[in-house]
């Protein structure tokens, strides 16, 4: 691992989506149009408000990233850069670890955005520390973005990448808490949902929102986040191969 | 008709043995036996999907083989210490379509570890310096493979692998990139350019011509003229072709 190379990717990615104002558009605006689409929806009900809010948080960094990234990086294999970067003496992770470092860097504006809005503006009432909120939201963003890059590897067109997003993101979705609270679903689903990583994260903003202080669920619900994000760079990292067939 | 009178050990930027690549059930290369001279622009010459890029990227270390080995600059090919010892120029540009020339260069000069003075240099070698801040997708498909010729001959590297540089280049430009190649190499580096224009066969110190995976001549371009008392090198691969008996074999499946 080299800091240099990783900070070289990460500075080259943040330049390529700095041109695409669409994109940036689409990552910091989309959140926060859908969070007050939410509120207003509500019309005043506080209380399904707070209920449905802080889930949100949680995942709409996760879709947005593991979208953004898997497209990404998908094009930078069928580019042929990935192949010329892996005759260069950069180790694989360092391309990775940019990645995360970049997409980590878009992520903290945008659950600093979503955040700021929710409580300020729309008025979602939460117990807790706001911050942790942001915190929760940038892991989750990392998450998304580190399955993002592992599945990349196994799409082979930019069509099939956006495929993966009902197979890998929804069933998350579902399972995590937000329809059903996880404790009344059957309990071959609740083993599922436990086994997920989208349910921990959205478990961290609900305790945040419902308790003042730092518990030790959180603390789990944090370190599960930030592990399956760890674990999912590290996989992804094995899909890189530098030679191919 | 291989010629196989190269030195033995010294002298030998490149050493393929027994090379063996299968690809798909099919054997792209079957049986590859060459040595590259130092400090040469060696022409890999061939008609498209004859197994040149497979053998390019068999050198830089990208092709999984099945068998044989393939010694670079002294190291088996690939290895941790070539990478920023030896420079591959894919055939379709690898450079970032959303970033600008110059943005190209300094990303990648920073992976590769040159100092980013070198970027400037590049770009004047392939003719791109008034391009310098512009967005490599406004390009022409010409300039865009320039960019990413620029970007392997960052390091500078001391093996340069370049697959079909001039493609698609006015003549006045190939000109130049090939006088770019003999400064090169004339200041040590070694060169393999493949190609699949025959007369660009000329301007190469060596020549290895290859069809359906197999290496079917390997000399100079004047020996092999005189060999088989051809006027072009056109006529010197199909007298070649027609002198090793395997008339029409499958024209394999790689580009």
């Amino acid at each position: 691992m080299s800091l240099r190379t990783t900070f070289a990717v990460a500075r080259r990615v943040l330049t390529q989506l700095r041109r695409d104002h669409r994109t940036v558009a689409m990552l910091l605006v989309v959140p926060c149009v859908l969070l007050t689409l939410l509120w207003w929806m509500f019309d005043g009900e506080e209380a399904a408000f707070a209920r449905f809010g802080p889930p949100l948080l949680a995942l709409f960094p996760f879709i947005v990233m593991f979208l953004v990234t898997s497209v990404t990086t998908l094009r930078e294999r069928s580019s042929g850069t990935l192949e010329r970067l892996l005759t260069t003496p950069m180790g694989k992770g360092d391309l990775l670890a940019g990645y995360a470092v970049a997409f980590g860097g878009v992520a903290v504006v945008q659950a600093g955005l979503a955040v700021g809005l929710a409580v300020g503006p729309l008025g979602l009432d939460v117990n807790g520390q706001v911050w942790v909120l942001a915190v929760v939201a940038v892991l989750d963003a990392v998450l998304g973005c580190a399955l993002g890059l592992l599945v990349s590897a196994f799409a082979e067109t930019e069509f099939q990448a956006v495929q993966f997003m009902p197979a890998v993101v929804l069933p998350q979705v579902l399972l995590c808490g937000l329809f059903v609270p996880r404790d009344l679903m059957p309990d071959v689903l609740a083993a599922v949902s436990d086994a997920l990583p989208l349910s921990y994260a959205v478990d961290a903003m609900q305790q945040v929102q419902r308790a003042s202080g730092w518990t030790g669920d959180l603390s789990l619900d944090v370190a599960v986040v930030a592990g399956s994000a760890l674990a999912a760079l590290a996989v992804g990292t094995g899909t890189l191969r530098r030679r191919t067939a | 008709m291989v010629n196989k009178m190269q030195p033995e050990t010294t002298g030998s930027a490149v050493r393929v043995d027994h090379l063996c690549v299968v690809r798909g059930g099919l054997a792209v290369v079957p049986d590859l036996s060459f040595a590259v001279p130092c400090g040469q622009v060696t022409g890999l010459l061939g008609p498209s999907g004859c197994g040149k890029t497979t053998l390019m990227r068999a050198l830089v270390g990208v092709q999984k083989v099945r068998s044989g080995t393939v010694q670079v600059l002294g190291r088996p090919a690939g290895t941790p210490a070539l990478r920023n010892r030896v420079g591959y120029l894919t055939q379709a540009p690898s450079v970032y379509p959303d970033l600008t020339v110059a943005e190209n260069l300094g990303f990648f000069a920073r992976v590769l570890r040159a100092p980013l003075a070198q970027t400037g240099e590049v770009l004047e070698q392939v003719d791109l310096a008034d391009h310098a801040g512009s967005l490599v997708g406004r390009l022409s498909g010409g300039q865009r493979s320039r960019v990413s010729l620029a970007v392997a001959l960052l390091g500078p590297p001391e093996l340069l692998v370049l697959d079909e540089p001039t493609v698609g280049l006015d003549p006045v430009l190939r000109r130049d990139l090939w006088t770019l190649f003999h400064r090169l190499a004339a200041s040590g580096t070694t060169l393999i350019v493949s190609s699949h224009v025959m007369d660009e066969a000329l301007r190469c110190d060596r020549l290895l011509l290859m069809r359906s995976g197999r290496l079917v001549a390997d000399n100079t371009p004047q020996a092999l003229l005189d060999t088989t008392g051809a006027a072009d090198i056109e006529g010197a691969f199909l007298s070649v072709i027609g002198s090793a008996g395997n008339g029409s074999q499958s024209e394999g499946v790689v580009a």
